[in-house]
C-alpha cells in the first residue's frame, strides 16, 4: 500500500481536477476532510471490496454532507471500489458520479444518496441497528458537516440513539466552522457541540487537527475501543477548509466554487503527482 | 347485479394489523417502526409478540424514515407506522431522498388517511398523499378498501421489492371481500359486470360505490364497477377494456381530485381513449371537524354523490359532449 501521505496528495489533485473540468462541484470541504477519507478507508474501516449493498460482515460509511462528493468519489476509485479513470465523469451526463452521491446509478461503494441535507444520523442508526439484529459486531461510520447539524432531523436521530444504546456507531462532525453565507458563528452560531452531544448522551471524543493522518488514526482507534459499550460515539474533527491549496484555507469562499485553469495549475502545483492522475 | 354481503364492519387499520402480525410471524426479517401511534396503527398485537422487531421512535417522523432506509441495509424489511399526513407531507423530503430515490425497500404504512380520520380536523386529514407519492419514481401506492383487502395487501407488499405507500383510515366501514383473496398488486378487480357507465373507485369509495350502483340498477343502468387498489402503477388494460365497452367513466376516491387517481385515470383516457369521465373526490379544499359520516355527504364522497356523477356521464355520453 502506498503511503498515506502520497495518497492524501493524490487525492487532492483528484479533487480539484474533478471539479475544474466541469467548472462546479465543492472543493473546500472535500480538501478539508481528504485526510480522513483517507485514513478510514485505508485504516480503520474493515471493507469488502467487491461491492455489496447489504453490506454484511464489513464496516459501513455513510456520507451524509453529500456535497463533498469530490473526495469521496477520489477515495472510493484509489480504494478499488471502481476505476479511477471513472473520476473523469464526475458531474456529466450519463455519469455514476452525480453531482450528489447516489444508488440510483448503481456506484459501487455507495449505500444512500444524499445531498438533502441532515438525512444521515438516522441512516446510519439504521444500519446499525441492523448490524445489532444481524449480530454482527461490525462498525458503521457516518460523516456529517457541521453546519448540517442547523438540521433538525439530526437531532431526532441523535436524542433515538442515546435513548436506545446504539454503541456501534462512530460519527464524525466536519467541524470546519464554515457553511455556504459564512461562518457558522454569523449564519447560526452552534454553540459548544461538544456539550450538547455530551447533553445528549453521546460518548464525545475531539480531533484537533483534523488534517493530520496520525492524530486521526490514533484517535479512531480509541473511538474503536470505546464501542460496544451502550453509548454512541461523535468524533468532533476540526478541519481546515481547503486544505493543502494555500489560497482555498482560512476562508469559505470556495466551499462550492470551481478554480479556473490558471488557479489550478497553482493547486496543482502545490500538490506534485503521487500515485498517478486518472 | 352481483351482490356483497357486508361480513361486519371494521377498520382497515386493523386489516393493517392483523397483516402486519402474520408478517411478524412468516417473515423474520420483517420489522416494524411507529412514531408514537402503536395504538392507533393498530401494531399493539406485533409489539407484544416480537418486541425485538418493534421499534419506538418516538414522535419524530424523519428520523423514524431515516432509520428505516438504513436498516433495510443488511435485510431487513421496515413497515413505518404513523398517520397518512406524518408518513408523506411531514417527510416528504426524507421519503424522496433516502427511500425512493435510494431504492429502498421500505413500507410506509398510513392510517387516518382522508376526511374520515374526522373529528381531529384539517390538520390531520391530508388528502394530498397519493398525490405527493404517486409523483415519486418507483413508488407503489396502495390504498385497499376494507379490511380484508388492507390485510391481503399488507402481507402483499412484503413480497415485493421496492418503496411501497399503503394508505388505509381510522372508521369501520364494511368488510365484504374475500377473507382468503389473492392479493396481486397493480391488478384491478372488477366487482359489478355492467355496460352504460364504468365507476372506478379505491378505498373507503368503494362500498360507496356499490351502494351507487344499486341505486342505478334501480333506474335500469348498468354499471360497471372496478376496484382499483393499486393507483401506482395503474391496471391500465382493466380500465381500457371497460371503457371500450361503456363508453363513459367516474372515479371515486378519499383524496383531492387534484393529483388522485382519477387524475391518473384521465390521463390515461386522453392518450388512449378519449371518453366522458367525471371525478368524485374532494374538491381542492381542506377538511374540516365532524363525524366521519358528515364529512362524507359534505365533501361529496358519497353513494349519492356517484350516482349522480354517473347520470352525468352517461348523459354527456349521450348528447356527444
Amino acid at each position: 500500500m502506498p503511503k498515506l501521505s502520497d495518497i492524501v496528495v493524490q487525492v487532492r489533485r483528484d479533487i480539484l481536477r474533478m471539479v475544474h473540468q466541469v467548472n462546479s462541484g465543492h472543493p473546500g470541504g472535500s480538501l478539508g476532510c481528504t485526510e480522513f477519507m483517507v485514513t478510514l478507508y485505508f485504516k480503520i474501516m474493515n471493507i469488502n471490496k467487491e461491492f455489496n449493498m447489504d453490506g454484511e460482515n464489513e464496516d459501513l460509511f455513510f456520507l451524509s454532507n453529500g456535497h463533498i462528493s469530490p473526495v469521496f468519489y477520489s477515495v472510493l476509485a484509489r480504494v478499488g471500489y471502481f476505476p479511477v479513470s471513472e473520476l473523469k465523469t464526475f458531474r456529466k451526463i450519463n455519469s455514476r458520479l452525480q453531482g450528489h452521491p447516489t444508488t440510483h446509478e448503481g456506484l459501487p461503494g455507495v449505500r444512500i444518496a444524499s445531498g438533502s441535507l441532515g438525512q444521515g444520523f438516522s441512516v446510519a442508526v439504521g444500519a446499525a441497528i441492523t448490524k445489532k439484529l444481524n449480530k454482527e459486531q461490525h462498525i458503521v461510520y457516518s460523516l456529517h458537516g457541521d453546519g448540517e447539524l442547523q438540521e433538525g432531523q439530526n437531532w431526532e436521530a441523535i436524542m433515538y440513539a442515546s435513548a436506545n444504546k446504539i454503541d456501534n456507531i462512530i460519527c464524525t462532525i466536519d467541524n470546519n466552522s464554515k457553511q455556504i453565507d459564512g461562518d457558522l458563528k454569523d449564519v447560526l452560531d452552534m454553540g459548544c457541540l461538544k456539550t450538547k452531544f455530551e447533553a445528549f448522551g453521546w460518548v464525545v471524543l475531539n480531533i484537533e487537527n483534523g488534517n493530520n493522518l496520525i492524530e486521526i488514526e490514533t484517535k479512531f482507534h480509541e473511538a474503536k475501543s470505546l464501542c460496544f459499550q451502550g453509548k454512541p460515539i461523535i468524533i468532533i474533527m476540526k478541519t481546515e477548509m481547503g486544505n493543502g491549496v494555500d489560497f482555498m484555507m482560512g476562508t469559505h469562499k470556495w466551499h462550492g466554487v470551481a478554480p479556473n485553469d490558471e488557479q489550478l495549475e497553482t493547486a496543482l502545483n502545490q500538490n506534485p503527482v503521487t500515485l498517478g492522475d486518472y | 347485479m352481483k351482490k356483497f354481503i357486508n361480513q361486519g364492519n371494521n377498520d382497515t387499520r386493523s386489516g393493517f394489523g392483523a397483516g402486519l402480525l402474520e408478517l411478524g410471524r412468516s417473515n423474520k426479517e420483517v420489522v416494524a417502526l411507529c412514531a408514537d401511534l402503536t395504538g392507533s396503527l393498530k401494531m399493539n398485537e406485533f409489539k407484544k409478540e416480537f418486541p425485538d422487531r418493534f421499534f419506538q421512535v418516538g414522535i419524530a417522523e424523519a428520523n423514524m424514515m431515516g432509520i428505516a432506509a438504513g436498516m433495510t441495509i443488511g435485510g431487513k424489511i421496515p413497515f413505518t407506522g404513523t398517520f397518512a399526513n406524518f408518513s408523506t407531507g411531514r417527510v416528504y423530503d426524507q421519503i424522496r431522498q433516502s427511500i425512493a430515490y435510494s431504492g429502498k425497500n421500505v413500507k410506509i404504512c398510513a392510517s387516518h388517511a382522508g376526511v374520515t380520520l374526522g373529528e381531529d380536523g384539517a390538520t390531520h386529514q391530508i388528502l394530498e398523499d397519493i398525490g405527493l407519492m404517486k409523483m415519486l419514481p418507483g413508488m407503489t401506492v396502495i390504498n385497499p378498501c376494507d379490511f380484508n383487502q388492507t390485510k391481503a395487501a399488507t402481507i402483499a407488499i412484503c413480497n415485493h421489492i421496492g418503496p411501497v405507500y399503503l394508505r388505509f383510515g381510522r372508521p369501520k366501514v364494511p368488510n365484504f371481500t374475500d377473507i382468503n383473496q389473492n392479493f396481486e398488486i397493480g391488478k384491478g378487480i372488477k366487482l359489478i359486470d355492467g355496460n352504460d357507465v364504468t365507476i372506478v373507485a379505491t378505498g373507503h369509495l368503494v362500498w360507496e360505490a356499490i351502494e351507487a350502483c344499486d341505486l342505478l340498477e334501480n333506474e335500469g343502468i348498468s354499471t360497471e364497477l372496478i376496484n382499483i387498489h393499486t393507483i401506482k402503477p395503474l391496471d391500465q388494460e382493466i380500465i381500457l377494456n371497460s371503457v371500450s365497452k361503456t363508453k363513459c367513466i367516474v372515479s371515486a376516491e378519499e383524496h383531492n381530485i387534484i393529483g388522485g387517481l382519477g387524475e391518473s385515470i384521465s390521463g390515461l383516457l386522453v392518450k388512449n381513449n378519449l371518453v366522458p369521465m367525471e371525478f368524485v373526490g374532494v374538491e381542492d379544499s381542506f377538511g374540516e371537524s365532524g363525524t366521519p359520516s358528515e364529512l362524507m355527504k359534505k365533501y361529496g364522497l358519497s353513494s349519492e354523490n356517484i350516482y349522480k356523477k354517473c347520470k352525468k356521464a352517461i348523459s354527456r355520453k349521450q348528447l356527444g359532449v
